[in-house]
């Protein structure tokens, strides 16, 4: 391995611009001639809006514009449209509620934006914004998930507000094995409202040229060819050749910056009405007003049992809060990336999921690092522990015999998935050697000298990455194909630029990217740029989600790469007078078998632009692009264990120790895959402990600043010791699976685990605030261990 | 009104208005970037700047306050070919992703460092609670700014 190839934990590239503080992100762009929009947001979680006058706030200084949702459906400017698009039960489709980027007739959430003032400040404009005077007739609003399919009707026509009735596995067979186990487990759970909560908050500047008809959006996005592709075909801004997007550098995502969202749509019209650049700025408010939120289910799950221990089956009755509105993915989250992930790890034969899709009067819920798959693995791994408290074997043990194992795969599971490859139970070995399980007992017993429950709890999660093979997501709903492009260019001095479709927004893919292509190629790290987040200099691409970059992305480049190769080896054979099969090529020489003569690849690259000496059939010219689509998800999986302690006094819990042993496939760059993982597990801890977004009776949020809503911070959080284990993926031509996400969906139940083991209790709601903890070791019965 | 501040070595006289904050001449003014605003509430940190040699949270100092010291920022404390030993080790531990959070982490931890005789990874998760990273569970920031901490002692 050499210093900066496959597997060398290089040092990150684009360090050098963020350290130093001259990061690009949108807020810091300045456009000639930028004027400023705020947006006037609901108070109300439903209302009808009867009236806006807007005279004051336009005799302001700088006031340029008071523009509102009935303005802008005057215009023609289209709804925002969900892209996955769920059958229900009957075969039917889903109902979507009309989407308008600003709302015109009734408002459905708090925070929703209905209109926007633009002014040559941002003073001006937040000053004029107050001066808008809107009347509402407030409204009824559906608040509580549990009962909102019994509430009135949100929007027309859409019956017990049910988005959809959604199910997956064979209902009857999994309810006659259920009657006939040995031992069902019952449980009741519920997955909290999370906030994302990127540091950056969204931006976006809309620019718009006369002259040529050209539109151009920054923005914070991490897909800038979706939202060119959704903001052009359905929103109707521009035509697509018409419109640039640009997501620059972005603070953070976690899903939430994969969405259209309205602001984006609104500053592009704007810019193109006012004839001046209009550019915004979330403040953090903002953020949790109308951001897409994450997580938000009620489920009850069954287990299901035989004499020996081995699951037989498992049934899940699921309600999903999808907000006011159904954002881009928000369909697909609850069902395809959370139903068919409930087989988990283990050989569970009958397995029969049902979701009820439900709207609510608040903010939108879409993808949220991990999306569905976090879920999935709460429900799974906190049924299987309670299972093994209740029949009294050992958590590990349970989980161990009912593991598929190597010799399986590949495994069909019951719920539509093809597990490649995998070692489960090498990954649980060596997480409980790094925890040291069996010393677990006498550390319990010396917390307690100090007054402190310590518990201790795993979680054996498995995702399903690498979104995703193209006709399975387009037949299951998505409205898109799902591979990836890149291409691929030798410069004619022997150097590489890269384009690829995925988007970085903290992964490092300038550097792992470039690890790869230069590996691929032979020729220097040093040499190979990599260009993404433009939609005017890279062809196209789905952008990054779902840990897909890597290995979607990754291979297209590979993929693109080899086609250099290819070309580069018929012009090598060609200049050296030999037939392209006595050509070898490694490490960036081509060489002809048996003898000393060869040619670098950078002297290929001169001579493809340069062609005196070349073959007459082939074209000039040495860069290469391809789409790669995949032929399956990828199935990364591991296992992770929390070791908690809590204060009796006072119910507070702090994480003393974190095991995570993950099997991402090959691993490009250590460095980068570990930091991943840290950051996935901080978002887990968080959801466990911490965070909660909470709504009161009247739509209004609680959680609405970083005062009430409880984000990670340094002293939350241990040291995590981190390892991995290795199958490499089948499909792939790097063997990889993606690890953006593991840290937050095996995170959570390891967590949930290790607290209820701690109190000696069976559940306890996420998050375990020390409110809660306090009054679960106050209400205990028959005392605390 | 008019102010006179010291950035990063160089002296500017600026027009404010009273409820002109410090992040706003940096970043709109100055055009200096590197500072980032995360929140409205005072409490992320990706803000953070010295001024009269403490970290402080631009977003909730007013320019007038500001008017007669020096401000240092992001900017000011070292460059991509001469790194300030705080930013050399965020790069080698991997302390950053995004980037976003960093500029404030960085500043922070700066100040945390000098004025403390002894750093601890209790100490430094402590010393940086002001500062809220999403991305890094903060395991390789600790890493980072304890390595400069032991590099000094
Ligand atoms: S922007 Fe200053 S603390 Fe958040
Ligand atoms: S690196 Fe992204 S918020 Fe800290």
């Amino acid at each position: 391995m050499s210093a900066t190839g496959i597997g060398a934990p290089v040092r990150r590239r684009e360090d050098g611009r963020f350290i130093t503080g001259a990061g690009q992100y949108t807020d810091d762009l300045h456009v000639e001639g930028q004027v400023y929009a705020v947006f006037l947001r609901s108070p109300y979680a439903r209302a009808r809006i009867t009236d806006i006058d807007a005279s004051h706030a336009l005799s302001g200084e700088g006031v340029l514009a008071v523009l509102t949702g009935d303005d802008m459906r005057a215009d023609g400017i289209g709804d925002i449209p969900c892209g996955w698009l769920v059958k229900q039960k009957d075969g039917s489709d889903m109902v979507s509620a009309p989407h308008p980027p600003l709302a015109h007739t009734f408002v459905n959430y708090v925070g929703e934006p209905y209109a926007l003032v633009v002014a040559k400040t941002q003073d001006a404009a937040r000053h004029a914004a107050e001066r808008v005077h809107t009347d509402f007739e407030e409204l009824q609003p559906v608040i509580d998930l549990a009962t909102a399919t019994d509430s009135v009707e949100i929007h027309e026509g859409v019956r017990h507000n049910l988005a959809y009735d959604w199910e997956l596995g064979d209902r009857t067979a999994t309810e006659q094995a259920l009657a006939d186990a040995a031992h069902v487990v019952r449980l009741d759970l519920v997955n909290n409202r999370l906030i994302p909560n990127a540091m950056e908050p969204r931006a976006a500047i809309g620019r718009y040229d006369a002259a040529t008809g050209e539109h151009t959006l920054y923005t914070t996005s991490q897909n800038p060819h979706l939202a060119r592709l959704i903001l052009s075909a359905f929103v109707g801004i521009a035509p697509e050749h018409k419109l640039r997007v640009v997501a620059p550098d972005v603070g953070g995502g976690f899903g939430s910056k994969i969405f259209v969202y309205a602001e984006e749509a609104a500053v592009l019209w704007a810019a193109r009405r006012l004839r001046c650049p209009v550019k915004w700025t979330a403040e953090r408010a903002e953020s949790f007003l109308a951001d897409a939120h994450g997580r938000d289910h009620l489920t009850h799950v069954e287990l299901g049992l035989n004499e020996h221990g081995r699951f037989v089956a498992l049934k899940v009755q699921t309600s999903a809060n999808l907000g006011a509105y159904l954002s881009t993915f928000a369909s697909s989250v609850p069902t395809y990336l959370y139903g068919t992930l409930l087989a988990g790890q283990y050989k569970t034969p009958n397995i029969y999921v049902e979701v009820h899709g439900v709207y609510t009067n608040t903010a939108p819920v879409d993808a949220y690092r991990g999306a569905g798959r976090p879920e999935a693995t709460y429900v799974v791994e906190r049924v299987v522990e309670v299972a093994a408290r209740e029949i009294g074997k050992d958590p590990a043990d349970l989980r161990r015999m009912n593991m598929i194992q190597p010799g399986d795969f590949p495994y069909e599971t019951p719920v539509a998935l093809t597990y490649d490859t995998g070692d489960y139970e090498k990954s649980l070995d060596r997480a409980l050697e790094l925890i040291d399980y069996a010393g677990f007992s006498a550390r319990r017993i010396e917390a307690r000298q100090r007054g402190c429950l310590r518990g201790i709890g795993m979680s054996c999660y498995i995702e399903a990455c690498g979104l995703a093979p193209s006709q399975l997501a387009i037949q299951l709903g998505a409205g898109v194909g799902l591979y990836e492009s890149g291409e691929v260019r030798m410069n004619p001095t022997g150097n590489v630029t890269v384009f690829t479709g995925t988007h970085s927004h903290g992964q490092g893919h300038e550097t792992t990217f470039a690890q790869v292509v230069s590996d691929r190629l032979g020729v220097p790290f040093e040499d190979v740029e990599v260009v993404h987040g433009d939609t005017g200099r890279v062809e196209f691409g789905l952008g990054t989600y779902g840990s897909r970059s890597l290995a979607v992305g990754g291979s297209a480049l590979v993929k693109a790469s080899d086609k250099v190769i290819a070309k580069a080896r018929i012009i090598a054979a060609h200049m050296m007078d030999v037939g392209a099969d006595d050509v070898t090529f490694d490490g960036g020489v081509f060489s002809v078998r048996d003898s000393n003569r060869s040619m670098t690849i950078q002297e290929v690259a001169f001579a493809a632009y340069v062609p005196s000496n070349y073959p007459l059939d082939l074209e000039p010219g040495l860069s290469e692009k391809a789409f790669y689509d995949p032929e399956n998800f990828t199935y990364p999986a591991g296992t992770h264990i929390a070791e908690v302690e809590i204060d009796a006094d006072t119910g507070v819990v702090r994480v003393v120790d974190f095991v995570a042993v993950d099997d991402f496939g090959h691993v490009i760059n250590p460095l980068i895959v570990e930091g991943q993982v840290h950051g996935g597990v901080a978002q887990g801890l968080g959801q466990a402990l911490l965070e909660h977004g909470r709504y009161d009776d009247y739509g209004q949020l609680l959680t609405g600043s970083y005062m009430d809503y409880c984000m990670p911070r340094a002293d939350d959080v241990p040291q995590f010791r981190v390892d991995t284990t290795t199958t490499p993926c089948t499909h792939n031509p790097l063997g990889v699976k993606g690890c953006g996400e593991a840290g937050a969906i095996g995170s959570p139940a390891a967590i949930m685990n290790a607290v209820t083991d701690a109190l000696g209790v069976r559940d306890l709601t996420m998050p375990a605030t020390s409110e809660k903890v306090w009054r679960a070791i106050r209400g205990a019965k028959g005392g605390i261990r | 009104m008019e102010i006179t501040v010291t950035v990063n070595g160089r002296s500017h006289r600026l027009d404010v208005s009273p409820n002109t904050l410090l992040v706003d001449i940096l970043r709109e003014q100055l055009r200096l970037t590197g500072t980032h605003v995360g929140c409205d509430t005072s409490q992320c940190g990706a803000c953070t700047v010295h001024l009269n040699g403490d970290a402080v949270k631009s977003c909730t100092v007013l320019a007038g306050q500001a008017d007669g010291a020096s401000v240092v920022t992001i900017e000011g404390i070292g460059a991509v070919d001469d790194l300030h030993p705080m930013q050399a080790a965020f790069r080698e531990h991997h302390a950053l992703q995004c980037g976003f959070c960093t500029p404030g982490m960085i500043m922070a931890a700066i100040d945390l460092v000098e004025k403390s005789d002894h750093l601890d990874d209790a100490a430094v998760r402590e010393g940086l609670e002001g500062n809220i990273c999403r991305c890094t569970g903060y395991h390789n920031i600790v890493n980072a700014v304890l390595s400069v901490a032991e590099a000094k002692a």
